[in-house]
């Protein structure tokens, strides 16, 4: 039994209360813990990820219980790789808040912060449901704190709906997994896997109810039609780093979808054989057109970003509603991609936002460096709008290309297309609003000094470490498009190995005999 | 018995959704509570009803007994829900004193106070 996996979890939990107790009117030190935490976090993730590779299915008995019994950590090359991600995201965001001030101007920012990561990696590492529940719960309460960071009323308010709309979620879900435990009698997701597979196909109705609430309550985490409406507020009304962290929150959503309808609903369990897929792919089509028409309709900079968020959720949607192991592959490519690519529209739009009145998409005086925004805005908008040379078109081509053969690939090419199409227009709107038309702006109305507000003229220029975590993000999603074929390389064998159930279920509940020695 | 139980999650589901769409932040906050004290019963039935019998299998007599497991679900979720209604106060709270109403909603006058916000918050 490696004690490493359950490291990522257990890090952030010991630091969090150390930094909210002992460094609390230290903001100096608290930020040299949180660094180092997080530094530590990406480690242990990146060794992590090398320990996953070898394709087995590492599993951590919690207090050394035997598996159906006790509560289990499990490994394997999917939650290697989301745990990583998170990590890597929250070192560019933990820069980001620490660069720009924002860490300071609430209290508890990295308290939260490394509880944050706690819940998301625990979701990520977990082989049980109800403690899958109990990790929502804490990354949740993470981010009630985090999306309330230095405050003001708007924010609260959104913060409220925020809150209100997750609860009733965390009910739903508490809901589903009584019906699936009442159903099945388990809550281990390998003994479920094996027991849903055993009932009989009569006995399924009660199962087929706790797999649709399931599906409803992971669909309000990654922001899919009928409940994705929460997320523009919330995203738009966050601090921008911690939206910029939300990012990973949206995938967790979209992550528990792959794990629980592979493993336990899979494809080829006769009771809920296609319940998912059918709901997802209207539901995920729909959520592409509700981000693209958003990112053209809206009126101020950050709900764009969110509805960008929303369209690229979509996307990720329709690739994992085909259910095979490519497309899964592909969805964890894009997964990997719109994580970093919202996280640096983001942290940009909060340098350009800090030095503007208001993120309202209207003329305004140029800011200072406005063709240094300029240039890494245009850069951004291509990896999100999915634009060659970056990640998004590769990613994009990679979704388009799993969907062939589906009856519903019509539907899929036209809402893919057409979406990126509009959203295209939608950034190109935005960014000439923001950058090139505001600098014709100033040539008109150069005699008029109330057009020029004393802001733009005082705001300082965004410093080399302030602009560091989104060159990292841009430098990373080019990676991703140049490091293409052995990333997918692992992704695939990391889907193959989610298809592979047999050897999940045996890893988990048979490898008790080499734990207890 | 059944019966009983089963009317009682209803009804507290039932009032608890009326209550949330009040829109208004204390009839949400008891909204909440009422959802998850309807929640709390319904996990304690999923391990199905059984009255006087023991808590945990006994080793020395072949006794039905009533399923632990819930129970404990049970325990967690009513210790999640309290923190969370807590949490769930002080926001309400914040909010309101902040905004000086108790509306939910943010549809009157939401990009005039976006802005403002903004300024103040850069």
């Amino acid at each position: 039994m490696n004690h490493w996996i359950i490291a990522p979890v257990v890090l952030p939990a010991l630091l969090a209360p150390i930094i909210a107790y002992v460094m609390r009117h230290d903001i100096v030190l608290a930020r040299w813990a949180s660094t180092a935490g997080t530094v530590a976090l990406a480690a242990i993730a990146l060794g992590l990820a090398v320990l996953a590779s070898d394709g087995a299915t590492h599993v951590y008995y919690l207090g050394n219980w035997t598996a159906p019994f006790g509560i289990v950590l499990v490994l394997d090359q999917l939650s290697a790789i989301m745990v990583l991600l998170t990590s890597v995201l929250a070192l560019i965001v933990l820069w980001h808040a620490m660069a720009t001030g924002w860490d300071n101007r609430g209290r508890h920012f990295h308290a939260l912060f490394q509880f944050q990561l706690m819940g998301v990696c625990g979701a990520f590492l977990t082989g049980d449901a109800f403690n899958l529940f109990v990790f929502f719960e804490v990354l949740l309460i993470a981010s009630y704190g985090l999306m309330i960071h230095g405050g003001g009323k708007v924010r609260l308010k959104a913060g409220l709906q925020y809150v209100v709309m997750n609860l009733a979620g965390s009910t739903l879900f508490l809901f589903a997994l009584g019906t699936l435990y009442a159903a099945t009698g388990t809550l281990n997701l390998a003994d479920l896997a094996e027991k849903v597979r055993l009932l009989p196909i009569e006995d399924a109705a009660l199962l087929r109810v706790a797999a649709v609430l399931l599906l409803m309550v992971f669909a309000i985490k990654a922001a899919l039609f009928p409940v994705q409406f929460w997320l523009p507020g919330t995203y738009a009304n966050a601090p921008a780093p911690v939206a910029a962290l939300f990012a990973i929150m949206t995938k967790v959503g979209a992550y528990a979808i792959i794990r629980f309808y592979t493993l336990v609903f899979g494809p080829d369990v006769v009771a809920t054989q296609g319940l998912a897929g059918s709901w997802l792919v209207p539901g995920a089509i729909i959520t592409l057109a509700v981000g693209a028409f958003g990112v053209l309709a809206a009126r101020r900079l950050m709900p764009m970003l969110s509805f960008a968020v929303v369209g690229s959720m979509g996307t990720l949607m329709l690739a994992v509603a085909a259910f095979t192991p490519e497309a899964i592959a592909t969805a964890i490519y894009y997964l990997v991609h719109s994580t970093f690519a919202a996280a640096a529209l983001f942290l940009l739009a909060d340098l350009v936002v800090s030095r503007r009145r208001d993120d309202a998409l209207h003329h305004q005086p140029p800011v200072v460096q406005n063709g240094m925004f300029a240039a890494l805005f245009f850069v951004t908008a291509i990896a999100m709008t999915g634009m060659p040379p970056l990640s998004g078109f590769l990613g994009k081509l990679l979704v388009l290309d799993a969907v062939q053969g589906m009856s519903w690939m019509t539907a899929a090419w036209s809402a893919i297309l057409i979406g990126s199409l509009i959203t295209i227009v939608g950034f190109a709107r935005g960014g000439s609003v923001l950058f090139w038309k505001a600098t014709s702006l100033v040539v008109a109305e150069d005699g008029s000094s109330d057009m020029v507000t004393p802001k733009a003229q005082e705001a300082a220029p965004a410093t080399v470490l302030q602009f560091a975590p989104v060159a990292l993000s841009l430098v990373l999603l080019g990676f991703l498009a140049a490091l293409a074929g052995p990333l997918m390389g692992y992704f695939d064998s990391a889907a193959a190995q989610l298809f592979d159930v047999e050897h999940y279920v045996s890893a988990v509940l048979g490898g008790n005999g080499e734990v207890l020695k | 018995m059944e019966m009983i139980v089963a009317s009682a999650i209803g009804v507290l589901t039932a009032s608890g959704i009326y209550l949330i769409l009040r829109l208004r932040a204390f009839p949400v906050i008891l909204g909440m509570a009422m959802l998850s004290y309807a929640v709390n019963v319904f996990l304690f039935a999923t391990g199905r009803l059984a009255v006087n019998a023991p808590p945990i299998l006994k080793k020395y007599a072949d006794l039905a007994y009533s399923d632990p497991l819930p129970q404990a679900l049970v325990l967690t979720a009513i210790v999640i829900s309290f923190g969370m209604t807590a949490v769930l106060v002080m926001i309400a709270l914040g909010a309101y004193l902040e905004a000086d109403n108790d509306k939910i909603d943010m549809t009157e006058d939401a990009p005039e106070n976006a802005s403002e916000q903004k300024g103040r918050g850069a």
